[in-house]
């Protein structure tokens, strides 16, 4: 091992798919290398083996996964060849990895300090305090408060923040030469984010980690890359300092991805003078624990929120996780009951409907999910799924399955498709599903809940591009529920901006983006990536 | 959680109220006169009415309940019809057996299913998976009673290195307590060995997949420890509720098990109780298995917690 040469070198690394795939490759001929000290960020879409590439460093790839050719060199060891006894020696003491869910990355039984000090117990001869004091000391040095209040706690008791926090103490304990960090700000909101990038900056500055960061986020690329490696379906299409690949990206999909990262600057100014659809007057949620011997927690999900959509217009609810955005929305949607509060549509209030009542209310509201993975049965055929909504309400098989054929046509998919089952599309291609079957119902009002933000940037202007045509189409008024600013910015006639179950600002999109009057709304403006480099500006 | 335990503990008053109602109702309601059974073949009316009448089985049906319940409430389960001991006495002598049968059945159990079941869910789809799981379906096939008398004929017979039936108090010597309830127990495991390692293998299988054991691999943890530390603590809830079930279940049946290996324990007693139309004796011993069931079930709800600690009450 050489001082000078680089902490990661991958040479000529192919990775082969099982059969019956739609490649015979994963990841193919792949080779760069990260310096010490040096923050190497992988880019590209779902599919474009940029984690695969990852999970080969780490040797954790699926069984089903076979690395055939090449060589990953760790200091100059090449991990393709280490024996499985020496691999478990080098992970977590030369090289460490980050991931993208830290709720799920973590496990939920065992106490946080108990999984930082599984590393040192692993891999060193240190004593029980030795080890504590080593976890506290880390703790600290990852700005957390009160460690020895963190040690204690289990996942869940701590935010998602935190939790991705731990998961880079866990990696960083031993002082790793290599720091792979899979997604690791996607799961966290904007905000989070940005504390995170520069809690991963400030590691890999004071302690020389070479970082090899996997992201789908251009943005991201441009907050924290020193050097940029573009992938796509395998193969890596761009190489280069970030600075250059960013403002004079050389490939067609590189710029593809640049261009794709939806502006902070609003699209639309249209000023809806149509009828309201909906109005939502001092809507709030209240949820209490009930105890037998007192002390009822009380928590205020929302509060007097007032949301008012037109015909034909598009409001969006931007905040961040337990801002109380989603809980409005599903208040709104009737899909749980709120406290206090009317939901008019326009003229009925179906706040306090009794289900029975509510029942012919429920085709004129409908929504679409984050998760299309999840939000459609795998085991029925989307057809079954879009035809069954109608039914419910009297519709007819034949005239049920005749409208769905041409929403599969209208949300650009082959009306054929209704015989398949979920699995067997895409994301981006359920997720236009999943529209069609809220269409199928002929709602007034449609809520998608941050329906665009599992999806690949390339994906996600498209099904914004969607969203905008059916509401022409239908003169639907949407309420659009995001994290994204950016998002919102492409999409909303209107914002309403939600902090801690309250509405701290809204107004037309384009007058809150030009001057954000609440402090609350400057930060999230302000925490959205790439910004200094201008990223989504063209 | 104090408040919980409380709350489950009141709980039990109705359904043991249920239970006690509906015990001395069907014992009166079905066929057959204690009286006659213990006056016995040749005796004639007059005999029969008098011992009915000591036995206060001439009086209304809810007067005997009356009197019934006001004994259960100070602590007294009544006179056995049959034994000429008190109810208590007469289950404290057979609750050890029945307890200690149950007991070694389960840590069997346990502790044979749950690495097998592990280690299935590790080999999964490998020969030891296979051979685990076709075991399984063995399990639950045969029936108790041909892999008792198997092991009787191997164990006891053949090499007679343990005795073809009966029991011996674990005041009596742990080593002869042992060796008369191995059998038995071994045999009464085969089932629920094939229970829970089939389950655990199926909630170990999906723990695995989960991103923490990818999280654990990435610190370097060897396999041993990611399985019995990461994944079986996340995999056991449902264990511990099959577990649980099967406690019942054995505690259930041993109404046949202690008859086929002539133990002197609940079960048997319940047999001949219910023979000899002994109310007391089946009435009590009835209000003792919900208690137990009762307690089996606030013991697998607080176990939840003990694993899973977002499970809270």
């Amino acid at each position: 091992m050489s001082p000078e040469g680089p902490v990661l070198a991958v040479d000529g690394l192919s990775v082969r798919l099982p059969g019956g795939g739609d490649r015979a490759h994963a990841v193919e001929g792949v080779s760069f290398a990260v310096g010490p000290g040096e923050i190497v960020c992988v880019v590209g879409e779902s599919g474009s083996g940029k984690s695969v590439t990852a999970f080969s460093v780490m040797g954790l790839l699926p069984p089903a996964l076979k690395p055939v050719a090449g060589a990953i060199r760790l200091e100059g060891e090449n991990v393709l060849a280490a024996s499985p006894k020496r691999l478990r020696d080098l992970r977590g003491t030369r090289m460490a990895m980050v991931f993208q869910e830290p709720m799920t990355a973590l496990n939920p039984v065992l106490k946080i300090g108990d999984q930082i000090d599984e590393v040192l117990r692993i891999h060193t001869d240190l004593g029980p305090a030795d080890r504590r004091a080593k976890v506290l000391a880390i703790l600290g040095a990852m700005r957390l408060p009160d460690p020895e209040r963190i040690a204690g706690s289990y996942p869940h008791q701590i935010s998602g923040g935190q939790r991705q926090r731990i998961m880079i103490a866990a990696a960083m304990v031993l002082d790793p030469a290599l720091l792979i960090a899979d997604e690791p700000t996607t799961a966290l909101d904007v905000t989070t984010q940005a504390q995170i990038l520069r809690l991963i900056k400030e590691m890999q500055t004071r302690r020389g980690t070479g970082v090899l960061f996997i992201t789908h986020d251009f943005g991201v690329v441009a907050e924290i890359a020193d050097r940029v490696v573009v992938m796509q379906k395998g193969h890596i299409v761009e190489e280069g300092r970030a600075a250059d690949v960013l403002r004079r990206p050389q490939h067609s999909y590189t710029r593809m991805l640049i261009g794709a990262v939806p502006s902070l600057k609003p699209a639309v100014t249209r000023e809806i003078k149509a009828p309201v659809a909906l109005d939502a007057v001092g809507i709030g949620k209240t949820y209490r624990s009930a105890s037998l011997f007192g002390r009822a927690k009380i928590v205020r999900a929302a509060e007097s929120v007032d949301i008012r959509i037109r015909r034909g217009e598009t409001v969006g609810i931007v905040g961040e996780s337990g801002s109380g955005k989603t809980t409005v929305a599903r208040c709104i949607a009737r899909l749980m009951p709120p406290s206090e509060g009317a939901i008019l549509v326009p003229d009925i209030d179906i706040a306090k409907l009794t289900e029975r009542r509510l029942r012919p209310y429920r085709r004129k509201i409908q929504v679409v999910f984050q998760d299309p993975y999840r939000s459609l049965n795998p085991r029925r055929t989307v057809g079954a799924s879009i035809i069954e909504g109608p039914m419910n309400f009297g519709t007819n098989h034949a005239d049920a399955t005749a409208r769905a054929r041409d929403l599969m046509g209208l949300v650009g998919l082959q009306p054929d498709a209704l015989a398949r089952y979920p699995h067997q599309f895409s994301g981006g291609q359920r997720q236009r599903v999943a529209i069609a079957r809220a269409l199928a119902m002929e709602p007034e009002i449609l809520i998608a809940d941050e329906a665009v933000s599992a999806l690949d940037v390339s994906v996600q202007r498209q099904v914004l591009a969607l969203l905008r045509d059916v509401q022409e189409r239908f003169d639907l008024a949407i309420l659009f529920i995001t994290h994204d600013l950016r998002v919102a910015a492409q999409i909303c006639d209107r914002i309403v901006v939600m902090e801690k179950g309250v509405v701290v600002e809204q107004g037309v999109t384009a007058q809150v983006y030009a001057a954000p009057a609440h402090p609350y709304t400057r930060a999230l403006i302000e925490a959205a990536p790439g910004r200094d480099f201008g990223v989504g500006e063209a | 959680m104090a408040a919980y335990i409380l709350r489950r503990l009141l709980a039990t008053i109705p359904v043991l109220l249920i239970v006690a109602v509906l015990v001395f109702l069907m014992l009166r309601l079905t066929p057959g006169d204690p009286a006659a059974v213990i006056a016995g073949d040749n005796a004639s009316t007059e005999q029969i009415d008098l011992i009915r009448s000591r036995l206060g089985l001439d009086q209304p049906i809810l007067v005997q309940f009356g009197i019934w319940a006001g004994h259960l409430l100070g602590g007294n389960f009544g006179e056995s019809f049959f034994f000429k001991k008190t109810v208590a006495e007469l289950i404290l002598g057979r609750i050890e057996p029945t307890l200690s049968l149950a007991f070694v059945t389960m840590v069997i159990a346990v502790s044979v299913a749950v690495p097998l079941g592990v280690l299935a869910a590790y080999k999964q789809g490998t020969w030891i998976d296979r051979m685990v799981m076709g075991f399984s379906v063995f399990g639950f096939s045969v029936p108790i009673f041909v892999v008792g008398y198997a092991l009787i004929y191997v164990f006891a017979i053949t090499l007679g290195w343990v005795p073809v039936q009966g029991y011996q108090s674990i005041s009596a010597g742990f080593g002869g307590f042992l060796q008369r309830l191995i059998l038995p127990a071994v045999s009464l495991s085969v089932i629920y060995i094939a229970l829970i390692a089939r389950m655990t293998r199926a909630s170990v299988t999906e723990v695995l997949g989960e991103d923490y054991v990818r999280t654990a691999r990435a610190k370097g943890q060897v396999e041993r420890i990611i399985l019995f530390r990461h994944a079986l603590k996340n995999a056991a809830v449902p264990i511990v509720t099959v577990i649980g079930l099967g406690i019942a279940l054995l505690l259930g049946g041993v109404v046949v098990t202690e008859s086929v290996f002539a133990i002197p324990g609940l079960g048997r007693l319940t047999v001949d109780a219910v023979l000899a139309r002994d109310y007391p004796t089946i009435q009590a011993v009835i209000l003792l298995f919900s208690v137990i069931y009762v307690a089996i079930n606030l013991g697998i709800d607080l176990a939840y917690s003990l694993f899973d600690p977002r499970i809270r009450y």
